[in-house]
């Protein structure tokens, strides 16, 4: 940027907000790409052929519904609480947003390798909840308030099993940053991967991370026969659009998260050490290492949607849970289960340790 | 002066106007859910403050203990029984807040006195940055073993005390008097706790 004649300080202060707003256009195409993959598989779920004339395929119609929201009206009911109605709604974007700091797409492509990396994760989605008690609250509306609640009750309970989980991983790689915690799988290619380790952990994880996106069988805070819409009730136009963006970030998130804990992350089946060497070339030529990072980020990006599709698959499968059978799940089941993987991972990791993490 | 540093200012700033003017907010609002929000952003412009002193792994517990858990639980509270209810007068409201503000004052000013009068190291000790999470872990299993097995302790006791006392049902009798469990207790009030009651009738409080 110095080229343009502007000086180091101003370059610095233009390049600071780059990788944030790359962040965040790409979480934005990663939820209308969702958007379009839930309207197609649910249609052919349903025998239906789903939007068909917005676009090719109906590509564009995501866009069109983000426009919708966009140009309609902002309605603040008479007898709300103004000022924690607008907040609600940010409160849940924002951790979100932020927690896309720690996602590797390849060695070194993240914002911030931060030492505390999945953890940072963890913390932040425990804000969410306050969001949705508060937006659930500030509607003046018995069942926006009832919907806050159970999705605060909800995201506390599974929060508990997801963090044993994670906690396993962590065990096995003797560290919290993501960018380790996929070095570590990558020895193998497939047969390195967390999956075949924490087969157990990794069916907690998806439960959990399913639960705390209330996506179907869990979507009790927004059941629309018994609470309407929950917490999302009184909300129209751009605020409704926020908690819509939020919880379909917060998928794509989740399933990179398991894409990268227990799927290898950036790595391809077969380990690109070994190609480049049956294809006679250097790891470390300039061509190669385009190529590598290029695979890393499309494999990712891959297992992610992968991880997307099982999700919408469920969605529109399954019936919902009630509360009582959620919560059972949660406390009864997940957490006992989880914290034996945990202690089992442990015991494991002593006894073979070329195996599970020295 | 860099850039780093003038973000480190505003940063530091900003943290202690939103901690001091949101911990004031939480003791002189009068309603009791913004006080618990507030609450939360106290919490989070703690825990700011702990990743500008370069303890990152502090910072994220701090979110996930008191903002994810002790918060949303005071929230959880305050929603489940907020109930309208006509506050009796207290007599000498106005003697009773300024002796309790007088007392707040003189502890401030001792504090004040002790951050004045400590020589405070400048430096510091160097930051840890990424390894925080190896040494704690270290220290809570070798010298700080006592404390962290006695605080697991409490814990437990104060859980399965909680877990007596919400399943009060299962016992056929009272755990501590040995007589019959009063089911009033127990049962949730035939009325709608958001109906605003009678004068007349007597409130749930007044029963138990």
């Amino acid at each position: 940027m110095e080229g343009f004649g502007l000086s180091q300080g101003t370059a610095h202060l233009l390049w600071l907000p780059l990788p944030m707003l790359l962040v965040l256009v790409a979480a934005v195409i990663g939820v209308l790409v969702n958007v379009w993959l839930e309207r197609k598989i649910s249609a052919a779920v349903q025998q239906r052929i789903g939007p068909e004339y917005a676009g090719a395929l109906g590509v564009l119609q995501p866009m069109a519904d983000g426009l919708k929201l966009l140009f309609k009206e902002d309605v603040i009911p008479r007898r709300a609480d103004g000022l924690l109605f607008t907040l609600g709604p940010v409160l849940v974007l924002v951790p979100v947003i932020l927690s896309w700091l720690v996602v590797p797409f390849g060695q070194n492509l993240l914002i911030s390798d931060v030492g505390i990396g999945v953890f940072l994760w963890i913390a932040l989605s425990s804000i969410q909840p306050i969001g949705l008690l508060m937006s659930g609250y500030a509607s003046n509306n018995k069942y926006s308030l009832l919907g806050g609640l159970r999705a605060a009750a909800q995201s506390i309970s599974y929060e508990i099993p997801l963090a044993l989980a994670v906690l396993a991983v962590v065990m096995m790689s003797n560290s919290l940053s993501t960018v380790d915690i996929v070095n570590q799988q990558s020895g193998a290619g497939i047969l390195s991967w967390n999956i075949w380790r924490q087969p157990v952990g990794f069916l907690i994880f998806w439960i959990c991370a399913l639960a705390e996106c209330e996506r179907l069988p869990f979507d009790l805070p927004e059941a629309e026969e018994e609470l309407v819409a929950g917490y999302q009730t009184e909300y129209a136009g751009m605020k409704f659009a926020l908690f819509y963006l939020g919880s379909y970030i917060n998928l794509v998130l989740s399933a990179l998260l398991v894409a990268v804990l227990y799927l290898g992350g950036w790595g391809f089946p077969i380990p690109v050490e070994w190609l480049a060497g049956a294809m006679g070339q250097s790891v470390d030529a300039p061509l190669v290492q385009v190529i590598t990072g290029s695979l890393g980020i499309v494999m990712t990006v891959l297992k992610a949607y992968l991880l997307v599709f099982i999700a919408i698959l469920l969605r529109w499968t399954l019936p919902r849970v009630r509360i009582d059978q959620l919560l059972d799940l949660g406390w009864k089941f997940l957490l006992p289960i989880a914290l034996v993987n945990l202690l089992v991972t442990a015991g494991l990791k002593l006894a073979f340790p070329a195996f599970f993490g020295g | 002066m860099t850039i780093a540093s003038v973000t480190q200012l505003i940063c530091f700033v900003a943290l202690s106007l939103t901690l001091v003017l949101g911990s004031l907010g939480v003791v002189l609002l009068p309603n009791i859910v913004y006080s618990a929000f507030l609450l939360a952003g106290v919490f989070l412009s703690v825990a700011g403050l702990y990743l500008m002193l370069n303890a990152s792994f502090v910072a994220a517990a701090q979110v996930l203990v008191y903002v994810g858990a002790v918060n949303v639980l005071i929230l959880f509270a305050i929603m489940l029984v907020n109930k309208k209810e006509e506050m009796a007068e207290i007599p000498g409201l106005l003697l009773r807040r300024v002796l309790s503000g007088a007392v707040c004052l003189g502890l401030f000013l001792l504090i004040l006195r002790v951050d004045l009068t400590t020589p405070w190291a400048v430096t510091g000790p160097t930051p840890l940055a990424d390894d925080s999470a190896v040494v704690i872990g270290i220290h809570l299993f070798s010298d700080y073993l006592l404390p962290f097995e006695l605080a697991s302790v409490l814990l437990l006791m104060a859980m399965i005390g909680a877990i007596v006392l919400a399943r009060r049902d299962v016992f056929s009798s009272d755990v501590i008097t040995g007589e019959a469990v009063d089911q009033g207790l127990i049962e949730k009030e035939r009325t709608p706790l958001l109906l605003e009651s009678n004068p007349g009738e007597t409130t749930l409080l007044e029963k138990v």
